[in-house]
């Protein structure tokens, strides 16, 4: 057994023999880069002279006091500005030698752009730009994101494109807050949401792998119906008798004691509810199974390339099954957010489209959990600084900037952040 | 482990696809299933693999009466099987897609990505495989993919190991390397079954013969045969294997193609500074591993990839501005590689496919603007067509997809022949066709280069290339690696399609045969006898 066989060197060789530099450039980045710098820059010459822009970035308990800081606006928005330019010629730079720069380059020009238009924004207002309700406010609205996008991305890392996401939030949020209502006990809503969201969840997988019916119009339909049941069993049940179906529960807040006094980030992170503990649980116990575990490696072939799957044993149909359920278990998780998670009744509509958010934020993400998150938080934050410049008055009407989730959305399913590759059998049926 | 079928049958509807089969493969042998496309070949190993249940008979293991509900069972009872189009995840490495379904795992169902690795390097180790666990599947070459699903059999402990046409993707040099894999394996006692309609490969590898035509067997025999022997049975009738044609009479250079550059979705350079040319009444094949940017080369001429350099001149006149519409009608046929889905549409007729690119001009449309259909032109053209094809259908008025393969490439061949061409390229244009229908097709080819169109043929069967060609050009990862005439032998040819300059490859060439050389200078002294 110790004759082997002579290997042609076609194995060894590898990227040395990578093309002979006919690649196009991409100038997109740098071109956008560009134009947010020159967008600083015009913050920069419209702040008035002599004005002060005023951050709090303290909250009570903290371990030592932040005083609030005060920026004089004008050369904070030189600085600023100088600063985004250099960022945007480094890009214009690199793109040019075809070279690679990490994520550190646009987290960096986007956390310095905001600075800058927060300083323009709050030049001279009188009013106290809440640095940590601001981020506080961000985490909170992409709670829902987050568990919609893991619930997107369990089940089409397994092959079935789910874009009923919304209905599974909006579920999650329906029954979690009748279960609370009835047992006057928010965590009992807590314990009853994922089964609405699993259960829409089972009618979409019922019919997309038993019948084969496209994925996409089953998903449709089950919004719609989500949508009209919640609202009707609303306007009937919940109206008449709202003390025993449909009143307030809330989650209570714990705190996690010394982590909770970190300023800003203590706030922000550690004095949640156990919901988003839970979050955080989910999104690491995911990103770890998803690509570590058994589970998870079948779950990628099976959306990858099913037939090969099949060939190795794994029952490909059986394990769409319980990874839409599954995943809609998560999604109704989420959705308990909009009502006991903010202790709110439940009201028609209001999950408000955040399922469809939390697709983008999936596809943005790359079907992976950390990028998910990553690209949540950016439309909980666009969304949360919005409602704070809404509060403190700005030259730019609010509304304008509650469009940008939704601008981010359409750049992002667009491809515009790079050629995107979704699992190779993601929305087709599997029949041998 | 001994392999024994027993009148097994399957049918696809009222089609039988094998009809009471039976065969027996001993323990440490090599069992060669030698059958056209279409013979029903893949539908036998795919029962024995479990992805199909039999009709009528069974298949005996050890002389133990088996019946399998998935492959899963069939791993189980020791039977490995490397398919035609290999079951590999792109986006996985070695080590996972080795892994897959049969993970060892930690607590929690975590993996022990340690021990799968080591099992890859044992595996791999034990018969000098040289692969790399860490690598993903995508970016291997296919001869490393190969070994990567034996890897796969081999470390489920499979005794019946049955190679669904494996040389098919493989230069002569890897097709060696696969040879002698297949006799350690046989040596170490393992049974193997492969499947292959190439009479060349049969004679050097296999112990013994079983020949099946039409989904049933017609002969066992041993390699003594020669191969216009085994080709007789293959088919039943005497056939030629080479097609005859006259020497070409080049013309001028009518076609070129300068600096070409195609990217691929993923942005990836797949065709890389392409220069080609050639001239009136002549083919110029371009042959190489399927993958290599073949495809993508064909579809930027026909103008449905847009390449992001070069120019594609026909006549002096640049065709890269042109739509795929202005191509057509500036003379270029086009048969595409993948008859089901790019070459016709199969819901609708014969005519209708017949008319597919040219139901909107005269004669065919009529009427202010040519906006109505000329139907009864239309039928009669195809039908008209069909008969000088020898299209064996029903009607002209079934749906093409009743349509055996063979009858469906002769309708697409009919119609990129009906217009008069400057420029025929054909990208595999024989692929999946039987023995009657690649004849037709080449014999097709050879009489439109002798009315003095330039051709340009994509092709993956070295065979067929040196069948087909005036010149071969070699491409390997979207290059050329050289023009040669089609004289070069096919070490050297086989070399060139691993990326080895011309030059080298000759020198390489000359001190090293491959055993499939070494069988045909066997076999033509035998004929000379």
């Amino acid at each position: 057994m110790s004759q082997t066989v002579e290997t042609t060197a076609v194995a060894a060789e590898s990227p040395k023999n990578s093309p002979t530099g006919v690649r196009p450039i991409s100038w997109k980045y740098p071109i956008t880069y560009a134009i947010l710098a020159v967008l600083g820059l015009i913050f920069a010459l419209t702040n008035p002279a002599g004005g002060r822009t005023h951050f709090r970035m303290a909250s009570a308990g903290d371990f030592f006091e932040i005083p609030i800081i005060e920026l004089p606006s004008r050369p904070a928005g030189w600085v600023l500005a100088a600063v985004l330019l250099a960022l945007a010629a480094f890009a214009f730079r690199q793109a040019a030698r075809r070279a690679r720069t990490g994520l550190w380059l646009p987290l960096l020009f986007g956390v310095l752009f905001v600075l800058a238009f927060l300083v323009w924004a709050g030049a001279d207002r009188g009013a106290v730009i809440p640095l940590v309700t601001m981020l506080t406010g961000a985490l909170a609205l992409s709670v829902p994101l987050i568990f919609g996008a893991m619930c997107g991305l369990v089940g089409e890392r397994s092959g079935v494109i789910n874009i009923a996401i919304e209905a599974q939030l909006l579920a999650g949020a329906f029954l979690a807050a009748v279960a609370a209502s009835v047992f006057t006990n928010a965590y009992m809503g807590l314990l009853f949401s994922p089964l609405a969201g699993a259960m829409v969840g089972a009618v979409l997988v019922f019919f997309s792998v038993r019948y084969q019916v496209n994925q996409i119009i089953v998903g449709v339909v089950l919004n719609v119906l989500i949508i009209g049941l919640t609202g009707f069993l609303f306007s009937t049940a919940l109206s008449d008798n709202p003390g025993l179906w449909n009143t307030r529960q809330q989650l209570p807040e714990l705190p996690i004691p010394l982590l909770s006094q970190i300023p800003v980030l203590g706030p922000v992170l550690f004095d949640q509810t156990i919901l988003v503990y839970l979050m955080y649980v989910l999104v690491a116990v995911l990103n770890v199974f998803l690509f570590r575990s058994r589970w998870g490696l079948r779950t990628r072939a099976v959306g990858e390339h099913p037939k090969a799957a099949d060939t190795v044993g794994i029952k490909v149909n059986r394990m769409r099954v319980y990874n839409v359920i599954l995943a809609g278990g998560i999604a109704g998780l989420g959705g308990s957010f909009f009502t006991i998670g903010q202790g709110l009744a439940f009201g028609k509509e209001m999950s408000a489209g955040a399922g469809f958010i939390a697709l983008a934020a999936m596809i943005l993400g790359r079907w992976n959990p950390i990028g998910a998150v990553l690209a949540a938080l950016l439309f909980g934050f666009s969304t949360s600084l919005g409602n704070v410049l809404a509060a403190i008055g700005t030259p730019v009407p609010s509304e304008a900037l509650l469009m940008l989730p939704y601008v981010i959305t359409i750049f992002a399913v667009a491809g515009f952040v790079g050629r995107i590759r979704p699992p190779a059998a993601n929305g087709t049926p599997y029949v041998k | 482990m001994k392999l024994e079928l027993r009148g097994v049958t399957k049918r696809f509807g009222s089609f039988t696809a094998n009809d009471r089969i039976s065969l027996t493969v001993e323990p440490g042998e090599i069992h060669a299933l030698l059958g056209e496309n279409g013979a029903g070949k893949s539908t036998l190993m795919n029962t024995i693999y479990g992805l199909y249940a039999p009709d009528e008979g069974e298949i005996r293991l050890d002389d133990e009466p088996v019946s399998f509900n998935g492959p899963g069972d069939a791993v189980a009872a020791g039977i490995g099987m490397v398919h035609q189009h290999f079951m590999l995840i792109p986006v996985f490495t070695v080590t996972e897609s080795v892994a897959l379904g049969y993970e060892p795992t930690r607590a929690a169902g975590i993996m022990d990505m340690k021990q799968a690795r080591e099992k890859v390097l044992e595996i791999s180790g034990r018969f000098g495989f040289d692969v790399d666990p860490d690598a993903r599947i995508e970016d291997l070459p296919v001869g490393a993919q190969q070994r990567v699903e034996i890897i796969k059999a081999l470390s489920r402990d499979a005794k019946v190991l049955i190679l669904d046409e494996p040389t098919a993707v493989l230069t002569p040099q890897e097709t060696d390397e696969l040879i002698t894999i297949m006799g350690q394996l046989r040596d170490s006692g393992t049974s193997i079954v492969f499947i292959t309609h190439k009479l060349r490969e049969v004679r050097a590898v296999a112990d013994r013969i079983t020949v099946i035509r039409r989904g049933a067997v017609v002969g066992e025999t041993t390699p003594k045969s020669t191969e216009t022997e085994l080709a007789g049975l293959m088919v039943g009738r005497e056939v030629n294997l080479t097609t005859a044609k006259e020497p070409a009479v080049p013309g001028d250079v009518s076609f070129s193609v300068q600096g070409l550059t195609v990217l691929s979705p993923m942005d990836k350079v797949v065709v890389d500074n392409v220069d080609l040319e050639v001239r009136r009444g002549e083919i110029l094949v371009i042959a190489g591993v399927d993958g290599n940017g073949q495809s993508e080369l064909a579809q930027a001429i026909l103008g449905i990839r847009e390449p992001v350099a070069g120019r594609i001149l026909l006549d002096d006149q640049d065709l890269a501005p042109l739509s795929v519409k202005q191509r057509l009608a500036a003379g270029l046929g086009f048969v595409p590689e993948d008859r089901s889905t790019d070459g016709v549409i199969g819901a609708f007729t014969v005519t209708e496919n017949y008319v597919l690119d040219m139901y909107d001009t005269a004669p065919y449309a009529g009427g202010p603007g040519n906006v109505a259909l000329r139907l009864p032109v239309m039928r009669k053209a195809a039908q008209t067509q069909a008969e000088r094809f020898d299209v064996r259908m029903g009607s002209v008025d079934a749906p093409i997809s009743t349509l055996s393969g063979g009858n469906q490439q002769k309708v697409v061949l009919a119609r990129e022949m009906s217009r008069d061409l400057r420029l025929f390229v054909a990208s595999q244009p024989t692929r999946g066709l039987d023995v009657g229908s690649i004849e037709f097709v080449h014999r097709t080819v050879i009489e439109e280069r002798d009315k003095g169109t330039p051709c340009v043929i994509v092709s993956t069967e070295l065979d067929e290339a040196l069948n087909l060609a005036d010149r071969i050009a070699v491409m390997y990862r979207g290059r050329i690696v050289g023009i040669v005439p089609v004289t070069t032998s096919r070490d050297v040819l086989g070399l060139m399609m691993a990326g080895v300059p011309l030059e080298e490859a000759k020198q390489q060439a000359a001190t090293h045969h491959t055993m499939l050389s070494e069988a045909d200078e066997m076999a033509e002294a035998e004929e000379n006898k």
